[in-house]
């Protein structure tokens, strides 16, 4: 069954009524409800393409955090080949919420990593809903550093709410795990390539988006805070989230203005979640794009103009 | 066109420029509630003298207390673009910024500063939470990069106070952004052997924590200041448990490991002063009050881009 957000409700009831009408005909032969159901469908790819024509920031925000978005998991089993799961800091435990290990992309070996998510209660319990502790974060780090010592490049899939906020996290150093990641993305002698697939989280995100090159999903998002968050403290109200999103910018079309990501990856129809195999497959062109695009750079031009990047960032501003 | 002409020279602040502090006000602890006469609190450097208790202090009041003879020479940062996003809330950020400014008679959320201390030429800089939460924009960016650059250019360790609510939330993605812009800076210093020493103040919270606050060769904070990525309230939301005494505080972050020390800021000064010249390998420091340098180690450097017309050798 398809989860419907809030802004899909009357796209739900015409769908719904149409899938209704085939499901009486097919108990009853004598029906003839084509016409109908036709016509409701018509309708329906309306509303839809009127839908996400011009969706709002908050309304970017439900899309990025869809249930039935497709997750790192999705991307690494369909895009990679021998995908080899590697686990653990070496120091504590190994965090579910970062996944990662090495695969091969178009059979050249790489390193993966990305946040997972989960897709029902039990996986999302497990993955803890996306949200790493240090944990993920230093396994993050081995995986990369290891990719650089034997020149495998680095593919990073944010997909994070952030950084768990828990006691034990803090008390093993969350602040000190993600500012060593960032440190250790902008010190990859080999192509760090990172695309947001759905929710980039904050400094849960950055610990892995300090990339060469950044790509977005069209409707994923990108934030020092969440809107509710943000509006929780300038607005002083949650409910204010959509004020919020609009302020803060955090569509991939901002962003790309802003100069903070290099590059947008088109959405099929209604998001995502409604073509994910062909979401996937975008995403999959655009990463093989991204890492041609570095292919024969050296270790000191690769660093260097991965740094001459965050370091000219912002210099412009939106009105650029 | 002639570099003198172009190139402001950074203001020379002198312990008789410090401003005036009212004889008979009196402040209250925030902990114990003692009432303390004002001019001793600021004689103490904000700490309380009855519990001990480390008050908030101006980068400027600091560096007036860490530098010999309380003179210093401000290092420029860049300006960013103002309201990068045009922000809105239910002020507008230009709107917020021109409070700040006003209510503290500083620019922005940090000051960098060169000088000496025991006789050992620093860069310094030092976040300002009275300016909006300390909050970390393209500014405080801006001017972390500026001092590590600084530090390269005349080979000196960078020491860096920090004290903020994390990032700027008006600057959106920019905010975040100077996570790895800042890490770019404590690189430079790293790779050019430099001593960065990081001095965490109340509080240090968010994106700042999880950036140069955390990478600093020696990480010593000041007693009881709160630590940490996210806040006890949102920790507390999150797991819904009444989290332990002193939890995210300074010493408890010296117990989990996250710390090198916990100084008070009355025996800061000697405590960087010892640990920057044996890093250095230089000599045992004179410690105490010392006179303000001569001129010449307060000299601005060769602006970048330009060269002297006097062939001055200005590596
Ligand atoms: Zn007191």
């Amino acid at each position: 069954m398809t989860h419907y957000l809030d802004f899909e409700r009357p796209l739900a009831e015409i769908e719904g009524k149409a899938e209704e009408l085939r499901a009486m005909a097919r108990q009853n032969e004598e029906m003839d409800i084509e016409e109908e159901a036709a016509a409701l469908d018509k309708k329906a790819a309306t509303l839809l393409k009127d839908l996400y024509k011009d969706l709002t920031p908050w309304r970017k925000c439900q899309v990025a955090r869809h249930p039935e978005r497709p997750h790192c998991r999705d991307y690494i089993n369909a895009l990679f080949t021998e995908f080899t799961p590697l686990a653990g800091d070496r120091n504590f435990a190994d965090d579910h919420a970062v996944m990662g290990g090495l695969a091969r992309l178009d059979d050249r070996p790489v390193m993966v990593i990305g946040h997972e998510k989960g897709n029902d209660t039990k996986s999302r319990i497990a993955h803890n809903f996306g949200m790493a502790r240090p944990e993920g974060y230093r396994k993050a780090i081995r995986l990369m550093q290891m990719a650089d010592r034997f020149g495998l490049p680095v593919i990073t899939l944010v997909d994070t709410p952030g950084a768990y906020p828990g006691k034990g996290a803090e008390e093993r150093g969350q602040s000190e795990a993600i500012a060593r990641s960032t440190e250790a993305c902008l010190q990859m002698g080999v192509p760090l390539v990172s695309v947001i697939i759905g929710e980039g989280g904050s400094g849960g995100a950055v610990a892995f988006a300090t990339a060469n090159k950044v790509a977005m999903l069209q409707h994923s998002v990108y934030s020092v805070i969440s809107p509710e968050g943000c509006a929780s403290i300038l607005w002083k109200d949650a409910e204010k989230m959509r004020e919020a999103a609009e302020a803060l910018r955090l569509t991939a079309q901002d962003l790309h203005k802003l100069g903070v990501i290099d590059r947008i990856i088109d959405e099929p129809l209604g998001g995502a979640h409604r073509a994910p195999e062909d979401t996937i497959a975008r995403v999959g062109r655009t990463l093989t794009d991204m890492l041609s695009a570095l292919d024969g750079k050296d270790r000191a031009t690769l660093i260097a103009e991965r740094r001459r990047k965050f370091l000219d960032m912002g210099s412009k501003g939106l009105a650029a | 066109m002639n570099w003198i002409s172009n190139y402001v020279r950074p203001r020379i602040n002198s312990i008789f420029s410090r401003r005036e502090v009212p004889e008979n006000l009196w402040t209250k602890c925030d902990s114990c509630g003692t009432m303390l006469f004002h001019r001793e609190l600021s004689e103490n450097l904000n700490v309380c003298t009855s519990c001990g208790h480390h008050m908030a202090i101006t980068p400027r009041d600091r560096f007036r207390a860490l530098f010999d003879g309380g003179v210093f020479a401000e290092v420029a940062v860049p300006e960013p673009v103002a309201d990068p996003l045009q922000f809105r809330d239910q002020k507008k950020y230009p709107d917020r910024m021109k409070a700040a400014q006003k209510a503290t008679g500083e620019k922005e959320a940090m000051l960098v500063a060169e000088g000496e201390i025991g006789r050992t030429a620093i860069v310094a800089t030092a976040q300002d939470f009275s300016f909006m939460g300390g909050s970390m924009g393209m500014y405080v960016g801006n001017a972390i990069i500026a001092a590590a650059e600084r530090a390269v250019e005349r080979k000196r360790p960078l020491v860096l106070f920090s004290a903020a609510g994390g990032a700027r939330m008006q600057e959106g993605i920019l905010s975040l952004m100077q996570m790895p812009r800042t890490t770019v800076a404590v690189q430079m210093l790293k790779e050019a052997g430099l001593p960065y020493i990081v001095v965490l103040t109340n509080p240090t919270t968010g994106g700042v924590t999880a950036s140069y606050a955390m990478l600093g060769d020696v990480q010593i904070a000041e007693p009881g200041a709160l630590i940490c990525f996210a806040g006890p309230r949102v920790i507390e939301q999150t797991i819904r448990e009444k989290l332990p005494e002193g939890f995210q505080r300074a010493e408890y972050l010296l117990d989990h490991g996250m710390l090198d020390r916990v100084t008070p800021r009355t025996k800061m000064r000697d405590e960087l002063i010892t640990i920057l010249r044996m890093l250095l390998r230089e000599p045992p420091a004179v410690k105490g009050d010392l006179p303000a340098p001569e001129p010449a180690v307060l000299e601005p450097a060769t602006p970048p881009g330009d060269t002297p017309e006097d062939g001055a050798d200005k590596t």
